[in-house]
């Protein structure tokens, strides 16, 4: 099979056969699935106020699908992105709250740091427990995301809750830490924009990160390592390869990149710590970098197609009778084509590619 | 605390064990078959809904219970068909299996109830009441064993002593049967099994399908038993706390129903005292849901006796040529 039907073709077709079974299944509840496409492009993608929303799921979903993508090059499955995203928060909290920060050119820089040591420290364990005591890493990020679940609600409720107040969640963060928004970045350069989303500068850091994951996987000598230990174990360590250095890494990175989305949905959004602040961004990070091929450049788009789909269903809720839950069967359906039912989809393709070489 | 308290908080910890041991024992069947399975949270939510769905438009709970059974069962057939089959990635597949049912479940009740997500309320032969044991009255009279029995072990609903007495029925499935020998060896050594003329596809199928059936008894438990009907993501994580007792107890029937019981009573006291005064200190209630995860880590760290999972697990077999 060529290369290109490999990267291309199989996750197109595993793509299309899931939201096919999506219409069936908009169908089965007696609604148009045309019509439904047509309202979430136009919802998503029609104005610069969808898009604005588009753009901020998107930049949610590129640091979790990230983080995937780096612990499974690694052959390592990371489900706690959810947890370690919620930790994030925490460190992105704190450090907007430590300080009367005068100006966000200030606090950007530490609450990055913040959120991707604490994402990154919550990924620690179950990366200390797999290299060194053989615990399966993903039995042990699972439990940590409901760890981290409860520790949140503890500290919510009992610690960082203001004098009070009502809702568990901290004091609005001061005015120095606001992050500037899209529109406003865009007015610089004087291209209009809708004010009323939440799309802020954190996107760009997400595109940073996206190629500072490429260059780290291609073009670094760790990189390298996180790879070969990937494809094979036996052979990496054969190499020299130290698999406990190598499963530290790729976690801690993995950790550092699902912290990193508090500085968008933390300190871009809601300017507070709320309880489950995440919205389940950490798990649809796995279908993005199953969509994605755990290459930034394919979860770039897969991150894209899910922003497109979370704002797009967003308004399908609000303008047909289809429950936003829509979004997560689709999301499982590309899980379960694109991971679980790869062979699947490939065969077929593979023996169609075989029988046209054979003439 | 009294002696009624401690009977009270005995009596509710073993409604709430019931749905996590009925998973625990499905997970056990399919994971000593050499599949991994993260899914039970996805087949125990469909199970609940269909079960509750089924109950409410038929008004029979037994009907309720067979829709729960087969749907739990169909879903452990899309694992199937991913992971032995097609040879996938069984984590993933159990990923996609609970996203699915999650989204699933809603999608279905809104479509056919109008209620938000869930299934109107379950009343009368739609539930499964609780029975009452033989001589509770009598016996009631005894002193410290009369209330146990009439507090703790009676009055409970069918689904529950079904349950339990699943863990001798799987203990000697498991170890007294030519079936259970087999399925352990096809979690240990296909390959063994294989070259004795067993199918280890075949086996891998039969294991998935009782874990089928006992996932669909942990959700119509919920729905129908414990609850009183289907609400939106209502088996709230005790999929995965199932799976945590499965290692706790190391993927053996009696110590299954050990971590399970521990882990229902957990949940039950949490429940009773969300801040647990312990005189010099207090225990949060956030802390008492965190503990099972957090024991099943420390099990999982070996710091307290090591868990070894079967050794096939997780690998699709491939037949050699």
């Amino acid at each position: 099979m060529p290369k290109w039907a490999d990267v291309v073709l199989v996750p197109l077709v595993s793509v299309i056969i899931a939201f096919a079974i999506s219409g069936l299944v908009i169908l089965a509840i007696g609604q148009d699935p045309w019509e439904a496409t047509k309202l979430m492009v136009d919802g998503a993608l029609g104005s610069s106020y969808g898009w604005g929303y588009t753009l901020y799921y998107t930049t949610n979903f590129l640091f979790t699908g990230l983080a995937v993508a780096v612990a499974f090059q690694a052959s390592l499955f990371n489900i706690g992105g959810e947890g370690q995203a919620t930790v994030g928060g925490l460190g992105v909290a704190l450090v907007c709250l430590a300080l009367p920060w005068p100006h966000w050119a200030l606090a950007l820089p530490a609450a990055v740091a913040g959120g991707a040591l604490f994402g990154a420290a919550w990924a620690a364990v179950p990366a200390y427990f797999q290299a060194k005591r053989g615990s399966h890493i993903v039995i042990t990020t699972i439990m940590f995301n409901f760890i981290a679940a409860a520790l949140l609600t503890y500290l919510l409720v009992n610690v960082l809750r203001p004098e009070g107040a009502m809702d568990p969640a901290t004091p609005r963060f001061p005015e120095g830490t606001n992050l500037p928004r899209l529109h406003q970045i865009l007015g610089v350069v004087g291209i209009p924009f809708s004010d009323r989303t939440p799309a802020n500068i954190s996107l760009f850091i997400a595109l940073a990160a996206c190629v500072g994951v490429w260059a780290l996987l291609w073009h670094t000598r760790l990189g390298y390592q996180i790879r070969a230990f990937g494809q094979s174990q036996p052979a990496s360590v054969y190499a020299g390869i130290s698999p406990v250095r190598i499963t530290m890494y790729a976690m801690l990175i993995s950790g550092g990149l699902s912290g990193l989305m508090a500085v968008n949905n933390v300190m871009g959004e809601a300017e507070r710590l709320v309880l489950n602040a995440v919205e389940g961004a950490g798990f649809i990070g796995i279908s993005v970098a199953l969509m994605g091929r755990n290459h930034p450049f394919g979860v770039l788009l897969a991150a894209l197609l899910f922003g497109f789909l979370y704002q797009g269903g967003a308004e399908l809720s609000l303008w047909m009778s289809i429950p936003r839950e829509l979004i997560v069967v689709i999301q499982a359906l590309v899980i379960l084509f694109t991971g679980a039912l790869d062979n699947m989809v490939r065969m077929p393709i593979e023996w169609l590619f075989m029988r046209r070489r054979r003439g | 605390m009294d002696f009624l308290t401690i009977l009270q908080i005995l009596d509710s910890a073993i409604r709430l064990a019931t749905p996590l041991l009925f998973a625990c024992l499905a997970g056990l069947y399919s994971e000593r078959s050499g599949v991994f399975d993260i899914g039970l949270e996805g087949k125990m939510l469909m199970a609940a809904f269909a079960s509750a769905a089924v109950a409410a438009l038929t008004g029979s709970v037994w009907v309720g219970l067979g829709a729960g059974i087969v749907a739990a069962i169909l879903m452990a057939m899309l694992h199937a068909v991913a992971s032995i089959t097609f040879r996938g990635n069984q984590l993933i597949s159990g990923v996609a299996i609970n996203f699915l049912a999650s989204g699933l479940t809603v999608l279905a009740a809104q479509n056919l109830f109008q209620q938000g997500g869930r299934t109107p309320a379950l009343t009368g032969a739609a539930r499964f009441s609780s029975l009452d044991l033989p001589f509770v009255e009598t016996l009631r009279g005894v002193p410290v064993l009369g209330p146990i029995y009439a507090e703790v072990i009676s009055g409970h609903t069918l689904l529950v002593y079904v349950a339990f007495a699943c863990v001798p029925l799987t203990w000697w499935v498991l170890y007294r049967t030519r079936f259970g020998l087999r399925l352990r060896a096809v979690g240990e050594a296909p390959e063994a099994v294989d070259t004795a003329g067993i199918s280890v596809i075949r086996m891998r199928y039969l294991a998935l399908t009782i874990t089928g059936v006992l996932s669909g008894f942990a959700g119509a438990y919920l729905a129908t038993g414990l609850a009183a009907g289907f609400v939106k993501e209502m088996s709230a994580g005790r999929g995965y706390i199932a799976l945590a007792a499965l290692i706790f107890s190391k993927w053996r029937p009696w110590q299954a129903l050990g971590a399970t019981m521990l882990f229902g009573l957990l949940e039950a006291v949490a429940n009773r005292y969300p801040n647990l005064d312990l005189g010099l200190f207090s225990v949060p209630a956030a802390f008492m849901q965190a503990l099972p995860y957090i024991l099943t880590v420390v099990i999982l760290a070996g710091f307290v006796g090591k868990a070894i999972p079967p050794r096939a697990g997780g690998q699709p077999y491939v037949k050699e040529r």
